[in-house]
């Protein structure tokens, strides 16, 4: 073998390698929802205060349905800030944030709710129906739905806050 | 405090290793006695600093220390004493320093047994194993830290997988990384060969107990994983060729391939570069595997720690494929092959064929994990790559390979003579197909498992007359009949310790079969106080109950099973119910037997608790499998005594 053909071997793990990073830019759990583009499903839940929330209710706002759990650490520790500061934010144009708390005990939410100061209704999903209807396989998923009630956008883990101007401001924009 | 201290631990021993690995790589350039002596004293810093934050995590694990955000993810109150220690390594930060502290302590036994037995390599040697630790120690304090603070503190924890709550989770990971990190000592000493020059058989010589221990505990992990599965998740099965199973299987396969090719260059002088790329293969492929359970770029049912640290390997990766492929290439015209083969009908070309199989096993294994990810980066499909594509390759593969687990170590060197050929194999053949026609007569009728076991037998048969034709020349000698066997299995430790492991591989070869030709299943909803019927077992629904335990919910059903033979027994079989998990654990009952288990999964169940779904299962010689291991403990024991074979 010539002195320069053996320097193949190292290379010839290249191709290998590169593979591998390509694999960064995927997310194996993003499997696209099939909920996306469908009309979200209707749900009636009592919240912390006891007031009634539904999505009924809200048809005409850009909904944001955020399944969450106290126990849900870090990630629900995480977008719990963002979501209140993106309900602040957005509540006069036409946006609300609904909190899907399940799986959990009252104590414990409640604690939660007080530990982030959170503002926007907030109920718990005390049968699962709500989470089995929305498919929702951990917390935090959250969902996107536009004025006509369709599931537009699925986002699994962490809310940041450009995800959520982002697809809110989209979701606005779109008649 | 205990948080600060840890973290304050690794942060100094990254700077030790760091120091040491440079000091240890510029005494073997320069041969600097006082460097050498300098990185010494630093490995013993980083195996005395990562070992103390071992200690003081598992220390916040015992007291619920939740201001540290690892153990509040880890465990919760309810958490009991023992998995709360075993919760240290149940995820990624706290897996990464068990995995450092057992490297640390194999470059301290490096240091007190090879400084002086391999004075040419050990300054590399020194070097390549304190460059990998500052690499997991660059992990701990950058990418995964441990002791990480979370602010607020949580009044209590999310909890432990509860698929990590059982015995085997404490054994698993330990044995997997004891191998894993193991293989780290043989590519060492590859590199310190390469960087020296000295390729020769010097390096093999010292590593091969190195090797036998590191591919034992692998082999250890994958059969304790593999009884993890089976009486753990609930399928019934103990392999599933899933990436992570992958990702230990594949070092396992090259691993064992090694241990076959050395032999070649210590008696023949061929295959240098052979062996040392094997070495490279083996260690790249334990961080491949790594990568690939810690990444989570390919996705799998256990998967367990994800994290932003795949960057980190795939860098260290590329590192080492790439550095020591280079160092090959470099040592180019030193690596040519002294001896040659001379004929295709002796062990060189057996031991060769076995090589062949096995990395054609291990590139199977590599390809269809590796597939999705290039279905996706060349077709933007998401696939994915299932047993059956898995069994249909490898299976006629592992066939071939216990077929010349009866040639290879009976075959002459060189040139096989007809007669040589004649005097061992005859016989061994002719029972092997004796077995056949017997099991044929005895009703087996798959024509694979009649093959594999008829296999099996033959290989028995070339071991046992091996091992009778070596005790009547002892007894000849005068020797009586336990003394003569001691003798031999003492005195030749190496070859009839890698005998026992053969006949341990052969159990479990009897015990894969079994189970994959004649388990029976069955899945059925029951009313309370109807009966079930599996392959001559009645299970008869008496009731459900609920408890509540330490921190899940459990639903138990009791059956009451009858199978003509024996007295009726309870069987309890439970599902469980933890407020972190969104589906329920199962708990499998099971009666575990040599000819077959019986095993019962608790499904979907009425609340007042009129029926209930369950699944039974008779699983065939499962056992076995189980039993296999011990032999090969047994003989992977034996095989790594000092030899003591006197100079004849």
């Amino acid at each position: 073998m010539t002195r320069l053909w053996r320097w193949l071997i190292p290379l010839s793990a290249l191709p290998i390698l590169v593979l591998l990073a390509y694999g960064f830019r995927l997310n194996p759990r993003d499997v696209p929802s099939p909920l996306v583009d469908r009309p979200a499903t209707a749900f009636a839940l009592t919240t912390f205060e006891g007031q009634p929330v539904s999505l009924e209710a809200l048809r005409g706002k850009v909904v944001v349905v955020n399944f969450w759990a106290s126990w849900c650490n870090p990630a629900c520790y995480e977008e719990a800030p963002v979501l209140e500061r993106g309900w602040r934010a957005w509540r006069d144009r036409g946006v609300t944030v609904v909190g899907v708390d399940i799986q959990d005990t009252v104590e414990a939410a409640q604690r939660f709710i007080r530990q982030f100061d959170l503002t926007f209704p907030n109920a718990r999903d005390t049968s699962g129906k709500v989470s089995i209807d929305y498919g929702v396989y951990g917390v935090p998923e959250t969902f996107f739905i536009d004025r006509q009630g369709r599931i537009r956008h699925k986002h699994v883990g962490a809310v940041t806050d450009e995800v959520f101007r982002a697809t809110v401001s989209r979701l606005l924009a779109a008649e | 405090m205990t948080p600060e201290l840890g973290q304050a631990a690794l942060v100094v021993a990254l700077a030790l290793a760091l120091y040491g690995s440079v000091a240890a790589g510029v005494a073997g350039a320069r041969g600097r006695a006082t460097l050498l002596e300098s990185a010494q004293h630093a490995a013993v810093g980083v195996f005395v600093l990562l070992g103390g934050a071992l200690v003081l995590l598992t220390y916040a694990f015992l007291t619920f220390d939740f201001s540290v955000r690892y153990v509040a993810s880890n465990t919760n109150l309810g958490t009991p004493f023992y998995y709360r220690i075993t919760a240290v390594w149940g995820a990624l930060e706290g897996s990464i320093i068990l995995w450092g502290t057992m490297l640390a302590a194999y470059t301290l036994v490096v240091i007190f047994t090879q400084r002086e037995r391999a004075r040419e390599f050990y300054p590399w040697v020194l070097a390549v194993m304190l460059g990998v630790l500052t690499f997991f120690l660059l992990v701990m304090t950058v990418a995964a830290p441990p002791f990480q603070r979370l602010a607020p503190v949580p009044p209590d924890g999310r909890g432990l997988n509860p698929l990590l709550e059982d015995t085997g989770m404490i054994t698993h990971p330990v044995a997997l990384y004891l191998g894993f990190t193991g293989f780290t000592v043989p590519f060492a000493f590859a590199i310190a060969a390469l960087a020296t020059g000295r390729v020769g058989e010097a390096w093999i010589t010292l590593t091969r107990r190195w090797t036998i221990i590191a591919w034992y505990f692998l082999s250890l992990g994958l059969l304790i994983g593999g009884w993890w599965s089976y009486h753990v998740l609930g399928w019934g099965g103990y392999w599933a060729w899933d990436p992570v199973e992958n990702a230990a299987f594949m070092p396992w396969l090259t691993g064992t391939a090694l241990l076959h090719s050395v032999m070649i260059q210590e008696r023949r002088r061929m295959l240098k570069l052979w062996n040392l790329a094997l070495v490279i293969l083996t260690f790249s492929l334990t961080l491949f595997g790594t990568f690939l359970t810690r990444s989570g770029i390919i996705a799998s049912v256990h998967a367990f720690t994800q994290g932003a640290i795949g960057a980190f390997f795939l860098g260290f990766l590329a590192l080492v494929v790439l550095g020591s492929l280079a160092l090959l290439a470099w040592r180019w015209e030193a690596l040519r092959s002294a001896g040659q083969l001379d004929s295709v009908v002796s062990r060189e070309s057996a031991f060769l064929l076995n090589n062949v199989l096995l990395i054609a096993a291990a590139f199977t294994v590599f390809f269809g994990t590796v597939f999705p990810l290039l279905s996706e980066a060349v077709r933007g499909v998401k696939v994915s790559v299932g047993a059956p594509f898995f069994n249909q390759v490898n299976v006629p593969l592992f066939l071939s390979l216990i077929f010349l687990m009866g040639v290879g170590p009976l075959i002459a060197w060189r040139r096989a003579s007809r007669e040589n050929l004649r005097r061992n194999f005859v016989g061994p053949i002719l029972v092997g197909v004796v077995a056949a026609a017997l099991f044929w007569v005895l009703g087996v009728r798959s024509a694979l498992a009649a093959l594999s076991l008829a296999l099996t037998v033959f290989v028995t048969a070339t071991i046992v007359l091996d091992l009778a034709r070596a005790t009547r020349a002892r007894l000849r000698s005068g020797e009586s009949l336990p003394r003569a066997v001691g003798g031999l299995l003492v005195r030749h430790n190496r070859r009839y310790g890698g005998f026992i492991v053969h006949l341990g591989i052969l159990v479990i070869a009897l015990g894969v079969t079994g189970s994959q030709a004649w388990s029976v299943q069955t899945e059925t909803t029951l009313r309370q106080g109807e009966v079930a019927q599996l392959a001559g077992y009645r299970i008869r629904f008496d009731g459900l109950a609920g408890n509540e335990e330490s921190n899940h919910f459990r639903v138990v059903g009791s059956f009451t099973v009858t199978n003509g033979r024996a007295t009726p027994a309870v069987m309890r079989p439970a599902k469980k119910f933890y407020p972190q998990e969104s589906s329920p654990i199962a708990g499998v009952d099971y009666h575990l037997g040599l000819r077959e288990d019986l095993y019962i999964v608790l499904g979907d169940f009425a609340r007042d608790g009129t029926h209930a779904t369950i699944k039974v299962q008779v699983n065939r010689l499962v056992s076995w499998i189980w039993i296999g291991g011990v032999i090969l403990t047994l003989g992977a024991a034996l095989a790594i005594l000092p030899e003591r074979r006197r100079p004849a």
